[in-house]
């Protein structure tokens, strides 16, 4: 292996009793990139994570972090790694600097770095004023600033991070996020799961989608959408009589075959944004009036959507329900 | 929004002792900033030795002869060290709950994905476990004195009763650590971390004198080690013994103490141990 691989993951197979958590997962991340593990409540993300960062062994398959293997080699992982779990994980009746301090000294640290080094995260986090407070006294998205703050003490190179922002509110989310994009920057590995679509795609440039222990699908946010299929041009008619000749419309500039619902045409293209021009030229021509036109990107929501038969938010569910969005796809396919 | 060093050299620390001991103290000293931080825990955990020493040393006293001792303030002297056996054995609840809880919220997750002594969550927890109960048996022996109980026996002696009274308590902690670790959940660990201290505790020689306990369980009062301690104390301290009997344990208290807990600590630290290394949080 390269020194460019941060983490390699090979065929992980994870039991507990009867239960298969993970069913062979492979996963690469390289050096400085940001990958996150996507996928339901129970499909193997925290799983992965725990055998990663040496909390669990797995039942079979290797795994090796910062080059050393995380079965035979846990204390050179733990040195390499900064682990930020689905709880704020900081103890509650020590204050913000007394966390640190502690954490500090269990990596080994000097005890003249530490002092400095937590001055600085309680900075670069914004906890400076609440630092000398006990940490229960903290709201949850200083508690999770203080988490992380945490996992960065010893300036680890590849930083886990497992459902960062779950319990946070969309705006110390939004924190938490510019937080991660500022240490990516910086160069950090960053390996994070997540069941929320519009965090893997804001944050992650590789997304691996994982379901039932398994990967269901791997690539970048755009291979994941081109998977099934790409744009599609969405156009909403006044007149119920004006469908057919909207699909003629659609149809001269579109690479599919138009699909109605009701009042709204919709077709596959390939192109950019030039294509609505062309779309609303045809539509002039055939003189149709239309309350909406839209180029609509199918989302990370519609991926999984149709790789696993069920939402993302969804606990496992192994029949897919009849929602909403369902009944669209269905459309769709038909 | 400013760089955050990322890519610095870090110094380390060089150790003066094993790292074992180091990040032992590390978590124990967290540990007991915890305790003040939560004055009310400590303040508690001290009322309920303090109410059975009133309630013993007044309710039940005079119903409670001592064999050997006529005196009528002789069950407040043979009461005293047994109170201090049985309040120093509930240090092992404490170290339940409180690896319980570090589990609940995620800390022993974080532990364990340090580059860490894998001990020394469990060292620091019953380290400070034993180390508060220097507090607690300040606060009782002066209820004690209250009361009328008496060190009557030197203070070298008295110092050794002490010593073995932490000794006993870091003993337990252990058990209780132990048990700590397959909890499910922090409520679940404050009814396990007590159900079994209680009959340890009263099977032995610490409320009631051996002899009035029938054959069976006279038995296993007579070689549980709390019987031992208590009379080791006693001893120690100049009061009442209340006579051992027949049995080896309670000729030789203060070896069987010693024995016991070294046993005892060998065998939880490396069930504990062992657990600890595969646990995860829930």
């Amino acid at each position: 292996m390269t020194s460019e691989i941060a983490v390699q993951a090979e065929g992980l197979v994870k039991e507990f009793g009867e239960v298969k958590a993970l069913d062979g997962i492979d996963l690469t991340v390289n050096r400085g990139q940001v990958v996150g593990l996507l996928g339901p409540n129970g499909a193997g993300k925290t799983t992965t994570v725990r055998i990663l960062s040496t909390l669990l062994q797995p039942t079979s398959g290797r795994a090796t972090v910062a080059g050393f293997d995380v079965v035979k080699q846990p204390d050179e992982v733990r040195r390499a790694i900064g682990l930020t779990g689905q709880y704020a994980a900081v103890d509650e009746y020590l204050t913000g600097r007394e966390n640190l301090r502690m954490f500090g000294d269990l990596y080994h640290l000097a005890p003249s770095y530490v002092k400095e080094r937590s001055a600085e995260l309680l900075d670069w986090f914004d906890l400076t004023d609440a630092a000398d407070r006990p940490a229960k006294t903290y709201s949850g998205g200083m508690r999770r600033r203080l988490d992380l703050a945490a996992s960065l003490v010893a300036q680890p190179s590849i930083l886990f991070l497992d459902e960062p922002t779950t319990g946070l509110d969309p705006r110390s989310r939004l924190g938490l996020w510019g937080v991660i994009e500022n240490l990516v920057a910086q160069g950090t590995t960053v390996l994070l799961t997540t069941q929320y679509l519009e965090e893997a795609d804001q944050l992650a440039e590789d997304i691996v989608v994982i379901d039932h222990g398994r990967v269901i699908a791997h690539g970048t946010s755009e291979q994941l959408k081109d998977q099934i299929g790409g744009d599609r041009v969405e156009v909403t008619v006044v007149d119920p009589a004006a469908v057919g000749r909207a699909a003629d419309a659609l149809r001269s500039v579109s690479s599919g075959e138009p699909l109605v619902e009701e009042l709204r045409v919709s077709a596959p293209v390939s192109g950019g944004s030039t294509i609505l021009v062309d779309a609303i030229r045809a539509l002039d021509l055939q003189g149709v009036e239309v309350t909406d036109l839209q180029l609509r990107r199918p989302t990370l929501d519609d991926v999984f959507m149709s790789l696993t038969g069920h939402a993302a938010e969804d606990e496992v569910a192994p029949a897919p329900k009849k929602g909403r969005r369902r009944g669209k796809r269905g459309g769709e396919a038909a | 929004m400013s760089t955050l060093t990322m890519n610095a050299p870090v110094p380390m620390r060089r150790p003066i002792y094993g790292w074992t001991i180091h990040d032992g103290l590390v978590v124990a000293r967290r540990n007991l900033i915890q305790t003040v931080r939560v004055p009310e825990l400590l303040f508690f955990s001290l009322v309920q030795p303090v109410i059975f020493v009133l309630l013993f040393a007044y309710v039940f006293g005079g119903a409670i002869p001592i064999p050997g001792d006529t005196a009528s303030d002789a069950y407040r002297q043979y009461l005293m060290p047994g109170i201090f056996g049985q309040t120093v054995a509930f240090a092992a609840a404490s170290s339940t709950v409180g690896l319980a809880e570090d589990m609940h919220k995620g800390l022993i997750d974080r532990f364990r994905a340090l580059p860490m002594a894998p001990p020394a969550v469990l060292i620091g927890r019953t380290l400070a476990d034993a180390v508060r109960q220097i507090l607690v048996l300040l606060v009782l022996s002066i209820t004690g004195y209250l009361v009328g109980w008496r060190i009557d026996n030197g203070l070298l002696n008295a110092i050794y009763a002490y010593a073995l009274l932490l000794l006993f308590a870091y003993t337990v902690a252990w058990i209780g650590a132990w048990i700590g670790l397959y909890m499910p959940n922090p409520e679940t660990a404050n009814t396990a971390g007590l159900v079994w201290l209680f009959p340890m505790t009263f099977l032995s020689n610490a409320f009631v004198p051996l002899s009035s306990l029938p054959g069976v369980l006279q038995v296993i009062a007579a070689w549980n080690p709390i019987s031992a301690l208590v009379l080791a104390c006693r001893e120690l301290f100049g009061n009442p013994t209340g006579a051992g009997g027949d049995y080896w344990p309670l000729q030789h208290p203060q070896l069987y103490t010693i024995v016991s807990c070294v046993v005892l600590i060998a065998i939880f630290s490396t069930l504990s141990v062992r657990r600890y290394r595969r646990t995860t949080s829930r």
